[in-house]
């Protein structure tokens, strides 16, 4: 599933945003490379803010040999369009990458990658921040983790703060 | 289109042995009338969570022809 759109950002310059569900396995390092590489960003972001997701051995005391990632094909895509746009709206980004795995992940790969060009680091930064805060909690994905007895669906995700957990 | 078109996902998906499912729409059919047809509650559970057409919805809104609800439990990307 691929997305494009242009539109314009606060700042009236036309932005960017690539939103894709992928199958199969992605290294999040070298896809912010290849799209800073393919010209996708404007000489004019300053700042480069990234949020990388990566599967973890362990959940709630358990260890965890896999999983699977249920989505809604249609409601998924749009629904990080959507946040995307939002993001747009509220802070001056000029370019928007969004990556999710889907299907069945393996320990260490990456899940998800959010990444926002912006001319200033704040506006980078808190859009990135926003974007995975809203994913987490609103975009239809459904973790299943394969556990020593088995299999178990995620009930919630956790706050983002050890601390809080 | 009259029908209503009913999608599950995940352990609901599983619950409800199905992944989709339909019924004939009439007038002043409410998502919970949906769920009473799909799962025999009376209620929504309070943790589920609602779209219609793809969007979230909250309360229990009234349906038109030829909208797709889909039930789900709370999310867990990212």
């Amino acid at each position: 599933m691929k997305s494009l759109s242009s539109r314009p950002s606060r700042e009236g310059e036309p932005a960017v945003m690539r939103v894709e569900l992928r199958p199969a396995p992605f290294d999040a390092v070298a896809e912010v490379r290849d799209y800073r590489a393919s010209g996708g960003i404007s000489g004019k972001s300053g700042a480069t803010s990234i949020f990388i997701g990566t599967m973890r051995d362990f959940n709630e005391g358990e260890e965890v040999r896999n999983m699977t990632l249920e989505h809604y094909p249609g409601m998924t895509e749009k629904h990080l369009e959507e946040i995307c746009k939002q993001a747009e709206n509220r802070w001056a980004v000029h370019d928007i990458l969004v990556l999710h795995r889907t299907g069945d992940i393996e320990v260490g790969e990456d899940i998800v990658l959010v990444a926002t060009w912006a001319a200033h680091r704040g506006d980078a930064i808190d859009a990135t921040r926003f974007i995975i805060e809203d994913l987490k909690h609103r975009a239809p994905f459904w973790k299943k983790e394969a556990v020593s007895e088995g299999e178990r669906w995620v009930d919630r995700n956790t706050s983002g703060y050890l601390s809080a957990d | 289109m009259s029908i209503i078109k009913v999608k599950f996902f995940a352990r609901i998906r599983e619950e409800m042995g199905r992944a989709e499912d339909q019924l004939d729409f009439r007038h002043g059919l409410k998502v919970s009338d949906v769920w009473n047809w799909a799962s025999g509650d009376d209620e929504i559970p309070e943790a589920m969570l609602v779209a219609v057409n793809m969007e979230h919805v909250k309360g229990d809104p009234e349906l038109k022809e030829g909208d797709e609800v889909a039930f789900f439990p709370p999310v867990t990307g990212g």
